[in-house]
């Protein structure tokens, strides 16, 4: 296939990902050597869901150059869309198990009261509100999961790109959109319980029986599948013309646009696309971390996402899913209080106080020294390295070839 | 006869080696405490994690529990709703914890509720609470909103002679829902649904011009006004401050706060708010010699002398005792077994008397009501008896029929109408 | 209604006080009613109050002055009253009431302190208005006016009127007058004398005159049928309008005993759930009974056995309450003194809406203003130089923090603050441009990465500030001379603090303008920004000149953060909280030109206010709604309110 021809890289991560996949399951608690706890299969199949949602940033950011900062807010959407099935179900089977005992069997519409007040009663509510229509159906949910934030996305796109907002100001609207949505939720009218958001998640409906240490895995298992796909879909978009075309989007937006491609409907096209990917990430996450809220959703989160693309290198899909693993690996090691202090004598630094002052410190100096983030240390071994970008740019746009580079 | 007592000493001593094994078996004691100590809850909840750590610390001086060292394992779960429920998961399952005293924001509680009941652990939540809830697997040790809220609103009713009231509140579920009952009492006390003015804010709000104009535009009709704040965190620093620019004087409109205490107050200037009312358990300004040993205790282990105590922190103290009590007298760390000690266990509150562990597994404490002084402590102006904390409040009509008693009825969400557990494990 | 009763009781005391012996001492009347005193609760405490009050006796007014500052103890081993001095240590000087003089120290430990709560406090001030009206101290005769308004009552007109006479000094005169026209209104029986007093109201702001006039036009609804020919009917209303839904229309019928209810769902489930019999419900199978139709089917079979009272689907409360007159009747009797007040309050309320209305826009222009302190700074680095500064709020929180450390080495406040304002600026400027030469000079052709590596600052410096400060917020405490507000009248008024930030942003703007229309470096900063190899060909540095504009607009936001955090509050998130907004801001007003970016804060302030002014009970829901709408305007306006032209737009 044209697409392995061109991606080298393609084979390893697929093997890399299945060794992984096989090597988590059976030194889970659930099919094997219990060397994992369950708590640590839910953070892998959790990072795992980042990562999925890493490769959709690298490639609406390094691939298109659009800085999205508002994918975790189609990231959250879809946790939100998948929740709400969870909660109804969960809490009609309680419903319609402890009103089996009354007198009368109950109606449809007592049935259905009482679970508005079970799952309300914490806010202080008891009436369904209109954005629930659909959470009685799992398969409806589970097409809202990609519909809305689809439309949404399709929506903010096209009015941002339509009116030709581009480079920072993009990422400072698309910043602002994230932000009202957290806003709204976080309002307890926006009837998805406020700022307690939907809780209890990672109890399946129907599954009591049936141990956490066995879903954890399968929802591994599913967050791993997901990763594989669309990894697959990602190569196979940037392989082909389409890629190049966004390639070029990013170098010069002008350009392609004369050489007659609707730069529009291809920025349009990729930041949908990667809107649905992230609904699809994060409806897979949440189910793995019990609970969603309006805090998920806040900009820093989004900002976080950048930095993780960042830091694993932009512009090469498996740099996005380094970057993800890394990152949030890395500063749950840091936030569980079990890396050891370090006692200068004078001082002793808790890395609880000073994990952020060192991923900020390390993020400016990925920026500054390594751009290509970790993907880059893959390009010292198989020896491809970029020209020494120094001379005069070529070019009157910023980012273009220099004198030295187009000479090699 | 004979036969009888032979089975009997027979039975006492199977189960006192049980014991004994038991407890030598889970040496050391692990505790575990879950409490933000980065983030946005870390400016309250830091000091709830060293409130523990001085806890055990006294407690191991004192030769731990059941012959046991008693080693605190400290997660941070850096105020991050979802990483409370991996973090309880990693200490009951990784750390093997005997208990968790952890938690401060309802949503957190939420997020840690079912992974607590999934594995059968024993969570001390130690913030007041809006209530509505009862885990097996939780004892709460904050007021409930029946030994905070209502008191309160009581007392603006009876010595302050309020007659129309302002709900103001930080945007989520703590106020909005001590706000329904409120409302809903309110109303059965007579108030007119026109006379409770009702506002929300977003966390950390700072400007507060509007609000406070409106606030003192109600008292246009006429009738005293007062206000109730469920305000949360920081906000209350503009809050106040605004107050006290619009030159708004406790006696013409009484301002009575559940959130904040000395830990806020110290953030900000209080010689403009003398008068104005925090409802809470604890004061730190109770003259009481338990008090004063427990601030000297605070101060030598935190090495500052100008920290202040609160209540959250008493209810860290009240509840680590009885749990070392209710452990010491099951002859065990076992979940289980500890619970079914700790109904009935009473331990001295740091503000006199005797607190008491009910059934629905919420604790009898007095209510304070303390006027704000110009030092930023308050002074203690109204005591009750002890109240037995409400799981499900009386004055919403969905919830007026529930009761919980996990000793007898061993379920916390029972219908006393139709004489049925509504369900075993709890909402979230 | 209390007041009443009180004001009923003193009457009687009055009365019979007199008859009781003369030798008595104010100790005896406290030890008399010592049983409430100590109980100290508002709902008990009203006749030890006039016990002392009316007891005739010199010292009544000490005490109750004593017991109302808190300085009334109660010595544990006798139970007797004294007035309680601090003395040193934990000792106490007593006073002894009657006689006014020491009576030795006592410990702490042996003493209870009365704590009278403030609803007592003011129920105390009421009883000694009648001794401080006359006061010689005029402080005195303001805090009993004010005790009036407070409190006022029926008891109170008679000594307030005789009062006025006498006073000397002509502004508490005229508060009194005024006091005692409000206490007219309320409380004279003599309707002539109430109307006059109403009209003397019109177009009055103060909220004491609308506290008392809205009490007279309360109303009640009935149902017309039962009201009597002597009510003072304000108006007839019909059921299912605005101020009289449906249900309520039918609930006072119901009351009147006009309709008989139907059974509600809740009832009609209860009697199904009743009659229970083999499994069924008058014949139909329990199972059956799971749908709404079902259950009225079955009862409807019950009740034509006559077992349950009937229930008509049809009889709904719409139809009941068709062609019912009911009525909205004023609480007061009197028809001219309502009217009086409706013509009265119609004047005021119209004042009062205008003046809400500048109010409004006061607070519009405050929050434009504090906008527009964050805001300055990132329109001279983002707005002119183009710099993403994400660590910009850092800035502003680093400009706070400066203000806090200098308040703890400097005690005085307007010291302190004339120091930090100028030190915040040194501070931010320099780390301003520290950042410029580190960080921001190698991506100045990079600028989303501007944008990264700056959040990467922003974290770390965040995580820094909790570090050294903590987490609790810090006390930032303006001096004096900036507390409390400047009032236009009752309704009208804007704090100090926020017309210091006001005139603060106004000279910022002039600073700015100075220094980019008038200096050396301004030209030169326009210079580099509109083509730096140009610019550095006609021998200016721009290395330098980039370094300095940086530093300055770093250096801006510090001093902002001095305002900001003397105005809200301390932590290490306060500049996260102005970030976006600072951002929308300037790019709402358009990039690269200040006028835009005061319009841009004068019209995200303007629309916040405004759209809290609609929904006033949910603050969020404004924040939301404006932040759509900059979404949208920028769709519409892509380069902002003022868009550069020409060359200098760059692209």
């Amino acid at each position: 296939m044209d697409m392995f021809k061109k991606t080298p890289s393609l084979p390893i991560f697929i093997a890399v990902l299945v060794i992984f996949t096989l090597a988590v399951t059976f030194l889970s608690e659930a099919y094997g050597a219990g060397a994992i706890s369950t708590s640590f299969v839910k953070t892998l199949g959790k990072t795992l869901c980042l990562a999925l949602v890493a490769i959709a940033m690298d490639l609406v950011w390094g691939y298109t150059g659009i800085l999205s900062l508002g994918h975790f807010a189609f990231f959250g959407l879809g946790g939100y869309m998948i929740g709400m099935w969870l909660m109804y179900a969960r809490t009609k089977l309680i419903v319609v198990e402890s009103m089996a005992s009354a007198a009368l069997p109950p109606t449809p519409s007592e049935i259905s009261d009482a679970i508005g007040t079970q799952i309300f009663g914490v806010v202080g509510s008891s009436d369904f509100p209109l954005i629930w229509t659909f959470a009685h159906s799992f398969w409806a949910q589970i097409a809202l999961v990609v519909l809305v934030p689809g439309i949404l996305a399709l929506i903010f796109g096209w009015l941002a790109f339509r009116s030709r907002v581009t480079g920072v100001y993009l990422s400072i609207l698309t910043q602002a959109m994230t932000l009202a949505l957290s806003l709204y939720l976080f309002q307890n009218d926006s009837g998805l319980r406020g700022n307690n958001g939907l809780s209890g998640l990672q109890n399946l409906p129907g599954a009591d029986a049936i141990s956490q240490d066995y879903i954890s895995v399968w929802f591994f298992w599913a967050s791993s599948l997901a990763l594989l796909l669309t990894y697959l879909l990602a190569t196979f978009l940037v392989s082909g013309k389409f890629g190049s075309v966004i390639r070029g989007i990013r170098d010069d937006e002008a350009r392609v646009r004369f050489l007659g491609y609707s730069v529009e409907g291809f920025k349009l096209f990729v930041f949908t696309l990667t809107g649905v990917i992230a609904a699809i990430g994060g409806a897979l996450y949440y189910p793995q971390a019990g609970i969603i809220n309006p805090a998920e959703i806040a900009p820093i989160a989004s900002i976080y996402l950048a930095v993780w693309v960042a830091i694993g290198g932009r512009g090469r899909i498996y740099g996005a899913v380094i970057g993800a693993a890394f990152v949030s690996l890395v500063s749950t090691y840091f936030t569980g209080g079990q890396a050891p202090d370090i006692n200068l004598g004078f001082y002793t630094i808790k890395w609880v106080d000073w994990w952020l002052v060192l991923l900020g410190l390390s993020f400016v100096l990925v920026t500054l020294f390594a751009p290509k983030g970790i993907g880059g240390l893959f390009d010292l071994i198989s020896h491809r390295m970029s020209p020494d970008r120094h001379g005069l740019p070529l070019g009157p746009d910023k980012g273009s070839l220099r004198e030295e580079e187009a000479e090699k | 006869m004979k036969i009888q007592l032979k089975t009997t000493l027979a039975a006492a001593l199977f189960a006192s080696t049980a014991i004994a094994s038991s407890a030598v078996a889970e040496c050391p004691v692990k505790v575990g405490v879950l409490h933000s100590l980065s983030g946005t809850m870390a400016i309250s909840e830091t000091t709830l994690k060293d409130t523990m750590l001085m806890l055990i610390e006294e407690q191991n001086a004192k030769g731990g529990v059941l012959g046991c060292e008693i080693e605190a394992v400290v997660v941070d779960p850096a105020s991050d709703w979802p990483l409370f429920a991996e973090k309880a998961r990693e200490l009951l399952t990784v750390h093997d914890v005997d208990v968790i005293f952890g938690n401060w924001t309802s949503v957190s509680r939420k997020s840690v509720l079912p992974v607590i009941e999934e594995l059968n652990g024993l969570l001390f939540y130690p913030v007041q609470y809006e209530g509505e809830e009862s885990s097996k697997n939780v004892f709460y040790t904050g007021a409930a909103p029946n030994q905070q809220a209502i008191p309160a609103t009581d007392y603006f009713l009876d010595e302050l002679g309020v007659e129309k009231f302002a709900l103001l509140g930080t945007d989520y579920v703590y106020p909005r829902t001590t706000n329904n009952i409120l409302e809903s009492y309110l109303k059965s006390k007579g108030i007119a649904e026109e006379d409770i003015f009702v506002n929300y804010t977003p966390f950390g709000h700072s400007d507060w011009s509007k609000i406070v104009a409106d606030v003192v535009a109600l008292g246009a009709d006429g009738k005293k006004v007062g206000v109730i704040s469920t305000i949360n965190g920081d906000a209350n620093i503009g809050f106040y401050k605004e107050l006290a620019a619009a030159g708004v004087s406790a006696d013409d409109i009484p301002v009575v706060a559940f959130s904040v205490g000395e830990e806020e107050l110290s953030g900000l200037d209080t010689s403009n708010l003398v008068g104005h009312l925090a409802a809470w358990n604890y004061f730190m300004s109770a003259d009481t010699p338990e008090n004063a040993a427990f601030i000297d205790a605070w101060h030598a282990f935190i090495g500052d002398d100008a920290r202040v105590t609160n209540d959250p922190m008493e209810a860290h103290y009240i509840g680590f005792n009885m749990w070392v009590n209710a452990a010491t007298a099951a002859g065990s760390t076992d979940v289980d077994a500890v619970r079914a000690e700790m109904y009935g266990q009473e331990f001295p509150n740091l503000t006199g008397g005797t607190a008491v562990m009910g059934v629905n597994h919420h604790l009898a404490k007095p209510v304070l009501i303390g006027e704000i002084l110009a030092d930023g402590q308050f002074d203690i102006i109204s005591e009750t008896d002890p109240v037995p904390g409400d799981a499900w409040t009386d004055y919403l009509p969905e919830s007026a029929v529930l009761k919980s008693d996990w000793k007898d009825l061993g379920c916390g969400m029972y219908n006393t109408e139709t004489e049925t557990c509504v369900q075993l494990k709890s909402n979230y | 209604m209390i007041r009443r009763i009180i004001a009923a009781c003193l009457l009687l005391l009055t009365c019979a006080l007199p008859v009781q012996g003369q030798d008595r001492t104010i100790q005896d009347v406290l030890q008399e009613h010592a049983d409430v005193i100590v109980k100290s609760s508002r709902k008990t405490i009203a006749p030890a109050i006039e016990a002392v009050a009316n007891s005739g006796l010199p010292a009544a007014q000490d005490v109750l002055e004593a017991w109302q500052a808190k300085d009334m103890w109660q010595r544990d081993s006798d139970g007797v009253f004294f007035k309680a001095v601090k003395a040193e240590g934990s000792a106490y000087d007593l006073l002894d009431f009657d006689t006014g003089g020491p009576v030795g120290q006592a410990d702490k430990s042996e003493l209870t302190q009365m704590k009278p709560n403030s609803g007592i406090r003011a129920m105390i001030a009421a009883a000694l208005v009648q001794f401080q009206l006359n006061d010689p101290d005029p402080e005195r005769r303001r805090e009993a006016l004010l005790a009036i308004q407070r409190d006022g009552e029926a008891s109170h007109l008679a000594p307030l009127r005789a009062s006025i006479k006498s006073e000397s000094d002509p502004e508490i005169r005229a508060l009194k007058e005024v006091t005692e026209r409000l206490l007219t209104i309320s409380f004279d029986p003599d309707e002539a004398a109430r109307v006059t007093a109403i009209e003397g109201f019109k177009g009055s702001l103060s909220l004491d005159t609308r506290a008392a006039l809205n009490p007279i036009v309360t109303t009640h609804i009935a149902y017309a049928d039962g009201v009597g020919e002597t009510a003072n009917v304000k108006r007839e209303l019909r059921a299912g309008s605005r101020d009289l839904p449906v249900a309520e229309a039918y609930a006072l019928m119901v009351a009147a005993g006009a309709v008989t209810p139907q059974p509600s769902l809740a009832e009609r489930k209860a009697a199904l759930e009743a009659n229970i019999s083999d499994g069924s419900v008058a014949g139909i199978p329990l199972a059956e009974l799971n749908t709404q139709e079902a259950r009225d089917r079955a009862y409807a079979a019950l009740a034509d056995q006559g077992l349950v009272p009937d229930f008509d689907p049809a009889a709904t409360e719409e139809t009941a309450v068709q062609g019912v007159r009911f009525a909205e009747i004023y609480d007061e009797p009197s028809r001219a003194v309502t009217g009086a007040a409706e013509a009265t309050l119609a004047s005021i309320n119209r004042a009062v809406g205008l003046n809400q209305f500048f109010d409004l826009s006061l607070d519009g222009l405050s929050l434009a203003s504090i906008y527009f302190l964050a805001a300055i700074g990132l329109a001279i680095t983002f707005g002119v130089m183009g710099v993403i500064n994400m660590a910009h709020g850092e800035f502003i929180m680093m400009g706070a923090y400066t203000g806090y450390v200098v308040q703890q080495v400097i005690p005085d406040y307007t010291v302190s603050i004339i120091v930090a304002i100028p030190l915040a600026f040194a501070v931010t400027f320099a780390a301003g441009v520290a950042m410029e030469r580190l960080i921001i000079r190698w991506l100045y052709n990079r600028p989303l990465e501007t944008l990264l590596a700056t959040f990467g600052v922003s974290i770390a410096l965040q995580q820094l500030a909790k570090n050294i400060f903590g987490t609790q917020a810090r006390p930032l405490t303006s001096p004096g001379w900036l507390d409390g507000a400047l009032s236009f009248n009752d309704v009208v008024s804007i704090s100090y603090i926020r017309i210091a930030i006001f005139v603060l942003a106004l000279i910022f703007l002039g600073v700015f303008l100075f220094i980019m229309k008038k200096t050396r470096l301004g030209l030169e900063t326009r210079a580099v920004t509109q083509n730096p190899s140009m610019a550095a060909s006609m021998g200016i540095n721009p290395d330098k000149v980039n370094m300095m504009t940086f530093g300055l607009g770093s250096g801006i936001a510090g001093i902002a953060g001095v305002a900001i955090g003397l105005y809200a509050k301390v932590t290490s998130e306060l500049g996260a909280d102005y970030i976006v907004q600072s951002f929308m801001t300037v790019v709402v007003g358009g990039v690269g030109n200040i006028w835009g970016t005061l319009l841009g804060a004068t019209m995200i302030g303007f629309l916040q206010k405004g759209i809290e002014w609609f929904n006033p009970s949910n603050t969020l829901a404004a924040q939301t709604y404006m932040i759509v709408f900059i979404i949208i305007f920028i769709q519409f306006r892509p380069k902002g309110i003022i868009a550069l032209k020409g060359r200098a737009a760059g692209d």
